[in-house]
């Protein structure tokens, strides 16, 4: 059983999906019901399915400084970083702290590979055309790299690349870094964007759903892709005594399938023990907990058991896949941006999507919204290969 | 403020060298026979060996040649798996399929092309339980890397398992990526010594290290045509020696040193 860690304060953070650029359209989408999906306008050949596309990226270019960097995956992050002040409140920890002394770990699975199949649309004489003729962005890589150039941060910089849990991940590297003295702050979070690999893969697994997706509904088809930016700066608590706090954080491993979830969710409840551990918390103080909830017919089975039970009915559950879609490598800061928002609003945002719930849900499922104390929530990610993540945050004692 | 660890096993896969123990005795001038073929990858069960992409065969080959010098249980160990470009020749037919007929990509080769195919596949093997991670962090891997799996280890107090591996590019991507051979090296670190110690590591961050971070000029050795064993070759060194300090980088600007000795 993991020890205890200190609490880290969250001192900002900002998420864009297709809910809306910045904190308050998605606080704005997620009180009135009103998800992101649209028909799929995307891919490059079409693909009957519904997809969390983000508005404005094409017009999002960076400017001429970074233009190396150009891809659809960077442009979100740019235009991610400008939301709520984020893009300020970092230059600022860098300015307090230096610029060796803040951390940058970021999440992602698709990386620019969007404009690596670009490339491959445009091939002269079987080699990239000049204009994608620029290695750092054919890497995974890419996203990391451009993000510690555009706010010149020069501490430990990693990219994390668990696919589903990525960016939920990048909170437990930064907390290591940080407890050890190695890093002052942290530059946490994800980006993933819509492009051919993920929705034709997906669609090659049969786990896309032709209708806007339906997280724990009995007739669910799958999933919904999407795709989403999102940021946070973590810091000692003492330095930033009012903000809301990282508690905890799990990790585990199924070893089970590739493509498909242990049967029991072993891995999935060996992650969630070990969040509440690390934040020295009880099932029954969790208020809510924001679903992986694919609605993908295994995923959703299986965490919808765990949560009937490992929680009482006072904790609240939902799924927000049916708002923004899955953001795959982004989804765990999305959500882990969402779990905040519920902290800051007493507010548990309902599982779009679903109107006869999977028989395997407990009374937990928050069907719609509902206003109530949120004084812990708790975000799951749970990625291909097996890999879990489970994320603990809470609000500042009064 | 540096990182103390211990080495408990070491393990080392290229087309030239199937093992730590060939690259000792290369250094010690004596004639080593080239490895066959694929990686090995031992720790699979045949069916997911003949099925797995090369990538998860050199991860897994590196890992299991590490965990068995260390005598520990697979299972029992945390792992960070680090590769620079992940699988490019997943990458290079995924690209090429999308671009004529999307319809067709293959499921099995999508759900392998996660950057994490080798950990889900090494944590299936071993039955671990524990946290696994995959990573990357472009010419700066290894050192990343590293600082990953030692602060894994010291903040957990357990010992862990750190691969990093790349393979060979192939089409554009391959060469966007300019890696033309495949290497992989695995190490069990554990945060207190035992009787498997092999040597002890002190790693210290150096920040504004450009100089000591500036490419040496191509010399053609063959280590330069993969990521991972450029950076890692003064180190692999040092492993085989026993001792020796080398600089890693760990990002653009950071440099990661490494004090190796022998632990007796």
């Amino acid at each position: 059983m993991s020890a205890p860690i200190q609490p880290l304060a969250v001192s900002a953070y900002t998420v864009t999906s297709a809910l809306g650029q910045g904190l308050e359209s998605h606080f704005a989408a997620l009180s009135s019901s009103h998800g992101g999906l649209r028909e799929n306008d995307f891919s490059s050949a079409p693909l009957a399915c519904w997809i969390g596309r983000v508005e404005g990226i094409e017009e999002a270019a960076l400017p001429a400084a970074h233009a190396a960097w150009e891809s659809r995956n960077n442009r979100l992050a740019w235009l991610g970083l400008q939301q709520d002040g984020f893009l300020e409140r970092a230059l600022d920890a860098r300015q307090r702290y230096g610029a060796t002394r803040v951390a940058l770990v970021l999440g992602t699975s698709t990386a620019s590979i969007g404009a690596t199949e670009e490339g491959y649309r445009q091939l002269e004489d079987g080699r990239m055309p000049p204009a994608l003729s620029r290695p750092a962005i054919h890497a995974p890589h890419s996203l990391a790299g451009f993000v510690a150039e555009a706010l010149g941060l020069e501490g430990p910089c990693l990219t994390v690349s668990t696919a589903c849990s990525s960016s939920a991940k990048v909170f437990a590297t930064a907390e290591r870094l940080i407890r050890l003295g190695l890093a002052d702050a942290a530059v946490v979070g994800g980006v993933d964007t819509l492009c051919d690999s993920v929705l034709f893969g997906f669609n090659a697994l049969e786990l896309v759903s032709p209708e806007p997706c339906r997280p724990f509904d009995q007739a669910r088809h799958g999933i919904s892709i999407g795709e989403a930016a999102g940021f946070a700066l973590l810091e000692r608590v003492a330095n930033a005594p009012q903000a809301p706090r990282l508690l905890g954080y799990g990790e585990s491993s199924d070893a089970h399938h590739m493509s498909t979830p242990h049967p029991e969710g072993l891995g999935a409840e060996l992650a969630l023990r070990d969040a509440l551990a690390r934040g020295g918390l009880r099932a029954e103080q969790v208020d809510y907990i924001n679903l992986h909830g694919t609605a993908s017919l295994k995923n959703d089975e299986v965490e919808a058991a765990l949560i009937a039970r490992a929680f009482p009915a006072t904790t609240r559950a939902s799924s927000t896949k049916g708002f923004t879609g899955h953001t795959l490598g982004a989804a765990g800061i999305l959500e882990a941006a969402i779990a905040l928002l519920s902290i800051r609003h007493d507010f548990v945002p309902g599982n779009l999507g679903c109107s006869h719930p999977d028989q395997a849900c407990g009374p937990q499922l928050a069907m719609r919204g509902e206003q109530r104390t949120v004084k812990v929530a708790l975000s799951n990610s749970f990625g291909f290969g097996g890999n879990n993540a489970c994320l603990a945050f809470g609000r500042a004692p009064a | 403020m540096s990182l103390r660890l211990y080495v408990e096993g070491v393990g080392l896969w290229s087309p030239a060298l199937g093992d730590f123990a060939a690259l000792q005795a290369q250094l010690n001038g004596a004639a080593v026979t080239a490895p066959n073929g694929r990686p090995p990858a031992a720790s699979m069960p045949a069916n997911e060996r003949r099925r797995a992409p090369e990538s998860v065969l050199l991860a897994v080959e590196v890992a299991g040649q590490a965990v068995a010098m260390s005598g520990r249980a697979a299972s029992e160990l945390p792992c960070v798996f680090g590769s620079s470009f992940g699988d490019q020749l997943i990458s290079d037919y995924m690209c090429a399929i999308l671009a004529s007929a999307p319809a067709e990509l293959s499921p099995t080769r999508f759900h392998n092309s996660v950057h994490n195919a080798p950990a889900g596949y090494w944590t299936i093997a071993t039955g671990c339980h524990a946290a696994s991670s995959a990573i990357s962090a472009g010419v700066a891997t290894v050192g990343a890397g590293l600082l990953e799996a030692a602060t894994l280890g010291l903040t957990e107090q357990r010992p862990v398992l750190l691969v990093c591996s790349d393979i060979a590019g192939t089409g554009p991507v391959g060469e966007m990526s300019g890696t033309r051979s495949s290497y992989g090296f695995a190490l069990v670190l554990s945060p207190t010594p035992t009787a498997r110690t092999l040597a002890r590591l002190e790693l210290a961050l150096q920040p504004h290290a450009h100089d000591d971070l500036r490419p040496a000029p191509a010399i053609g050795a063959w280590y330069e045509s993969n990521p991972i064993a450029a950076s890692a070759w003064p180190l692999m060194q040092n492993l085989a020696k026993g001792e020796g300090v080398c600089t890693l980088a760990a990002a653009e600007t950071l440099a990661l040193r490494v004090v190796l000795e022998n632990a007796a």
